[in-house]
């Protein structure tokens, strides 16, 4: 569950990156964030992932406030949060297993609990076969899936995920937002922030529209793609 | 967690970074070998003052005061006194050597038997040696005993032979402080040597860093490999040295045993003991882990994902 009440942030030296953004979004609900570059998106999700603190106004991740949060416990909200990144941000030097292994390692799992929840991730994202692989090896799309497969390996409250189909040709962006719907479904609150509005018009979710910081709309994406990315 | 996977994990990294640090050795062999010179250097020096320390303690336990006795003093109470001395508590023992006695020593060994014969008198006062006992032979009491016997009337002089040691005794006192201050010093620069090498590994694995503190990796996990690493370059920079010592001492311990045998003595090199080695190996570790601590303390912090 995340809420945004009244959330402001303002970068030293410049005006808004956004202003007064309110909204809930409930667990098991799945939304996009969407909005032209330098709307906001990044920042929207840099809040939920403590990556940034708010100028302004309060973030609650499931109904606990992260202005109140610590620097020393930091890492433990985030080990809630599962992230997924446009850049995948793999380790290139380790194999998809130690990869996606790694919030398990952080977290300090047993190592037989780690190879069976691996490989339990590495099966939903259809990579099983690769896990001896290096990330360099594999093609764009398959890496993505490495990433998502790390992001949901400790099966977090929250996925957030970054321009996840960037680099993606259209095919291969549905079968990552499919992945997407199948952990919205057990329950996980997924938000993804992306500039595809054809694909996000063809998954029918919940929309979030920035532009210049502010939100614009809320609500199902069913306007051409111009009108809603002016 | 538990206590079990915690080590475990303490195990694991411990190794891993052993694994690294073993992967490239070239790189990592110039740390390691500058860190091994480093302590070397105090750590041979300390060896070799303490062997000095060694010979002359034989020399100080040698230590006697020399009484000569006025003329006036009859052999019976030149006895008399040496018996007084001796109850003395810091005196081990004393010896009274009459004139008589001193003539037919001096005659025997000096070889100038002859030019006494031309003396119309023994020309040997009457004298008693006295021993300090072991725990009274340090440069202070033995000064504070001159300055007693001194006052007694039946003495005419009071003489401490081993001037000379006393001078030799404040030169070591002079090295033991010298190689103190080296100590400071090379330890200083393997502390730094040591957060640089882990400074320019945090560098490198910047994006690794930044990664794991993105998906929820506290600063104590982050920390953990570097500051075995640390540990590692100081283990190894330890035994580095270890063996730069020990070898510098079997080259010498050739020509000191021709030395001892010129002097008459047996006297062997004592080189790096189990105490020494396990001091020397100890402290090394610590200069790793507090050299790779500062790095990481420094450097981890400036590391945030953006």
């Amino acid at each position: 569950m995340i809420e945004f009440h009244n959330v402001s942030k303002r970068y030293p030296g410049s005006t808004d990156a956004l202003s007064q953004i309110d909204f809930k979004l409930a667990s098991s609900e799945m939304a996009f964030l969407t909005g032209h570059s330098g709307a906001g998106k990044s920042t929207l999700l840099k809040l939920i992932a403590l990556l940034i603190r708010p100028t302004t106004g309060q973030v609650l991740v499931n109904s606990e406030n992260l202005g109140r949060v610590q620097p020393k416990r930091i890492p433990y909200v985030r080990r809630k949060i599962g992230m997924i990144f446009q850049d995948h941000k793999l380790l290139f030097d380790r194999t998809v297993f130690d990869n996606v292994a790694l919030p398990l390692v952080i977290m300090g799992m047993p190592h037989q609990e780690i190879g069976r929840r691996v490989r339990a991730s590495l099966d939903k994202v259809g990579l099983l076969n690769k896990e001896k692989a290096y990330p360099i090896t594999l093609s764009g799309g398959q890496q993505q899936r490495v990433g998502i497969a790390r992001a949901v390996v400790n099966k977090p409250s929250i996925l957030l995920a970054d321009e996840p189909t960037g680099n993606l040709d259209p095919e291969l962006s549905s079968e990552v937002m499919e992945i997407f719907a199948q952990f919205q479904q057990v329950g996980t609150c997924v938000l993804i922030a992306s500039h595809d509005l054809d694909l996000i018009r063809r998954m029918g979710h919940r929309t979030l529209i920035l532009r210049d910081g502010k939100m614009v709309a809320d609500g199902t994406l069913s306007k051409p793609a111009s009108e809603a990315n002016q | 967690m538990s206590l079990s996977v915690y080590l475990a994990r303490h195990m694991q990294v411990m190794i891993a970074t052993l694994g690294e640090l073993m992967r490239a050795p070239l790189s990592n062999m110039m740390t390691i070998a500058v860190i091994g010179i480093a302590l070397a250097l105090p750590t041979g020096l300390q060896v070799l003052l303490k062997n000095v320390q060694q010979v002359t303690a034989q020399w100080d336990g040698a230590a006697q005061i020399s009484l000569y006795l006025k003329d006036s003093v009859t052999t019976k109470q030149a006895e008399s006194l040496t018996k007084l001395l001796t109850k003395r508590q810091d005196v081990k023992s004393a010896n009274n050597i009459t004139p008589d006695s001193a003539m037919t020593e001096f005659r025997k060994n000096s070889g100038f038997g002859e030019a006494l014969d031309a003396l119309e008198e023994n020309p040997f006062p009457a004298l008693i040696v006295v021993y300090p006992s072991d725990n009274n032979d340090s440069i202070i009491s033995v000064e504070a005993m001159l300055a007693d016997f001194r006052a007694r009337p039946e003495v005419e002089r009071a003489q401490f032979d081993l001037q000379w040691l006393k001078r030799l005794f404040a030169i070591m006192d002079f090295g033991r402080r010298g190689i103190w201050v080296l100590a400071v010093l090379l330890s200083l620069s393997v502390l730094l040597v040591v957060g640089n090498t882990i400074r320019l590994a945090i560098e490198n694995r910047r994006e690794e860093i930044e990664i794991i503190k993105l998906i929820g990796g506290t600063d104590a996990f982050i920390r953990r490999p570097f500051l075995y690493n640390g540990f590692w370059f100081g283990l190894s920079g330890g035994v580095i040295s270890w063996i730069l010592v020990t070898l510098a001492l079997w080259l010498l311990s050739g020509p000191v045993g021709q030395l001892a045998t010129l002097y008459n003595s047996n006297y062997q090199l004592t080189t790096l003991d189990l105490t020494a080695s396990a001091i020397l190996l100890g402290f090394s570790v610590l200069l790793g882990l507090a050299g790779s601590w500062l790095a990481v303390s420094r450097h981890l912090h400036a590391i945030e994902p953006q």
